[in-house]
């Protein structure tokens, strides 16, 4: 039961880390990523790739990996993304599915659909003992680092100058510019780190998830249902709710198993039906 | 405005490309392989399904995959285990996917724009995982195999014939949306696209008219999904996946947003260039697909028949004045 939940907790950490990034996007631009379960995969195929051609051990990967994809973000938000913001929102929805489409399918006619193993990096062969159960050495990494990487993002927004111009911009982006705040420098860097985000989450997946070009696709679906249950557009509840739903998912899955996949969405949907702006949701966001 | 204009032009060459489409459906199998054409019929009346909610209602649903999917199922189900002939097997599919869309559409039409179509897309998700949990009634990954299609003791498996047992189906469906998007109920959609407070203001309940929209447009979708399973013979998990759901808002687009019959060019073309790819041994379609995508979000939005429509108008204006395009999703905002 207890090792259940601390299951659910590492599950959680992954949905919490990209719905962190997609929120950030989201705020900042007003964009809803599809592709960002994409680049969570390219970043588990990244650390493969690094592994595999050039050597590169797990704690390199999870160094390099993530800034190079968020470059990669960069890039595509000074090309694309930014000719198509000033439109209906749904323009960039559809502009990053069929991105997704491309590199997803791109990395299949590379890798196959068959699943790549990646070891674990051997500092974290091992299991701890924690109290009342052992555990994996690697997934007590993996929990302790999403949950450090979630609370220096939520510092860095309610602390810094940069995180005040940030949540200002995502709020009342008039106001901030007719303050003399140039909040289109900004765009550009938080999509990018929005991205890097998600190849974060992919290089942490790689040594414990099935690494295959659809391992992002299904996820991020599901990462939407949980940035809806936490409230759109809210940075905190996104957290907030990838660890609660991981964490709830997990206990119904001990005691409903049938039910495993489609808790969230009745999660979601009892949501909707209670709060339509979500959790922790302000009521203007949406209407 | 958009629908004045269709009427307009409707006066005009409206009867004229009536004939075209019908002759061109008609003439279809003998033109191309039999089997592409009915996908080509079954997709043109999903778009059109997806533009009676995006065009005309201002919606983008992303999961319009659980009803033709869904759809698929009940209807492969129905005629599998009951032995009826094949149209009420549709028809059941059809009513399936439409009662499937009112609690998925009472919750998503609380919302808008953007968060809608993230909704529905999870919801239409859950389906996913529910048929593909659900083994003993759906197959699983393998599906629902060896759909009879026969009406009434007369074999129809040669895909010649049966296109023209299903394409009545799909004019059906065409008809309907059509009259759907030219109804008052129709015209109160473009308005509640066009501006939903005023249209509240005006004392019609939005988010009633919202959901009988995409009850309908489920229904209709699901006619077209139900048709599509009958006429392969099968029902598989791809029909509830969300590319599904992407694919038919492609098709959408391409022809052209609002333009109700834009969809079949695009059902046209998506088809037979999926079709070609496939025979030409390339199985990893996304990336043409997707290049498409960013192509036409990127520099096409109006789409085929869009662009068509635009061009006559601005020859037309030339004579007389006013009027402006209709173009629902453009210059909302200024840039960031």
């Amino acid at each position: 039961m207890l090792q259940q939940a601390f299951n659910g907790l590492v599950g959680g950490a992954f949905y919490a880390l990209l719905a962190l990034g997609l929120a950030v996007i989201f705020g900042m631009l007003g964009v809803v990523n599809l592709s960002h379960g994409a680049f969570y995969m390219l970043g588990a195929f990244g650390a493969f790739i690094a592994l595999d051609s050039f050597g590169l051990n797990f704690w390199l990967s999870l160094v390099l990996v993530p800034p190079l994809l968020g470059l990669a973000g960069v890039v595509l938000e000074r090309l694309f993304v930014r000719r198509l913001t000033p439109l209906d929102p749904l323009y960039n929805f559809l502009f990053t599915f069929g991105l997704a489409l491309i590199l997803q399918d791109l990395v299949k006619r590379q890798y196959g659909v068959n699943s790549q193993q990646y070891p674990r990096p051997s500092q974290l062969d091992g299991t701890v003992d924690l109290g009342l159960f052992t555990y994996p050495a690697y997934q007590v990494f993996v929990l302790g680092v999403s949950a450090l990487t979630c609370l220096a993002v939520w510092l860095v927004l309610t602390r810094s100058r940069v995180g005040m111009i940030v949540r200002a911009a995502t709020e009342r982006p008039e106001l901030t510019r007719a303050l003399g705040i140039d909040v289109g420098r900004w765009v550009t860097p938080v999509f990018g780190f929005g991205i890097a985000l998600a190849a974060f989450a992919g290089v942490l997946a790689a040594p414990m998830r099935a690494v295959n070009p659809l391992m992002g696709s299904d996820l991020i679906i599901t990462v939407f249902a949980v940035v809806v249950i936490g409230g759109l557009g809210s940075v905190f509840g996104s957290v907030a709710a990838g660890f609660a739903v991981g964490l709830v998912s997990a206990l119904g899955n001990l005691y409903i198993p049938s039910l495993s996949q489609t808790l969230v969405f009745i999660l979601m949907a009892a949501v909707l039906l209670w709060r339509p702006a979500g959790l922790f949701g302000r009521e203007e966001a949406f209407r | 405005m958009i629908l004045s204009r269709l009427a307009r032009s409707g006066g005009r060459s409206g009867p004229l490309l009536l004939a075209i489409g019908l002759v061109a459906a008609l003439a279809l199998p003998w033109m191309i392989y039999p089997p592409v054409a009915l996908d080509i019929a079954c997709w043109a009346l999903f778009a059109a399904a997806v533009d009676l909610l995006l065009g005309f209602t201002g919606l983008l649903s992303f999961g319009h995959a659980a009803f033709w999917g869904g759809s698929a199922y009940c209807t492969g189900l129905i005629a599998l285990h009951s032995g009826l002939p094949f149209p009420v097997a549709i028809v059941g599919g059809a009513a399936f996917a439409a009662l499937l869309a009112v609690p998925i559409g009472y919750l998503s039409v609380r919302l808008t724009g953007i968060y809608f179509a993230m909704v529905t897309l999870a919801f239409a998700q859950m389906v996913y995982f529910i048929a593909n949990q659900w083994r003993d009634v759906t197959g699983g990954e393998n599906g629902l195999q060896g759909i009879p299609r026969e009406l009434f003791g007369v074999d129809l498996s040669e895909p010649f014939y049966f296109y023209y047992a299903g394409l009545p189906f799909v004019l059906a469906g065409l008809f309907a949306a059509w009259r759907i998007v030219r109804s008052p109920f129709g015209r109160v959609l473009v308005s509640i696209r066009d501006n939903p407070a005023r249209t509240r203001a005006l004392g019609y309940p939005v988010d009633r008219y919202k959901l009988l929209a995409f009850v309908l447009s489920a229904g209709l979708s699901g006619l077209a999904g139900g048709l599509f399973a009958i006429g392969h013979g099968f029902a598989s998990l791809e029909g509830v996946y969300w590319t599904t759901s992407g694919q038919a808002v492609m098709m959408v687009i391409l022809g052209g947003i609002g333009t109700l019959w834009g969809g079949t060019i695009g059902a046209a073309l998506v088809v037979q260039l999926q079709d070609y790819l496939a025979t030409a041994g390339f199985q990893e379609t996304g990336i043409v697909t997707g290049l498409i995508f960013i192509v036409i979000v990127l520099l096409f939005r109006r789409g085929i028949w869009g662009t068509a429509r635009h061009l006559l108008d601005v020859r037309g204006r030339a004579a007389s004045s006013g009027d402006t395009a209709p173009e629902p999703k453009e210059a909302v905002d200024t840039p960031a």
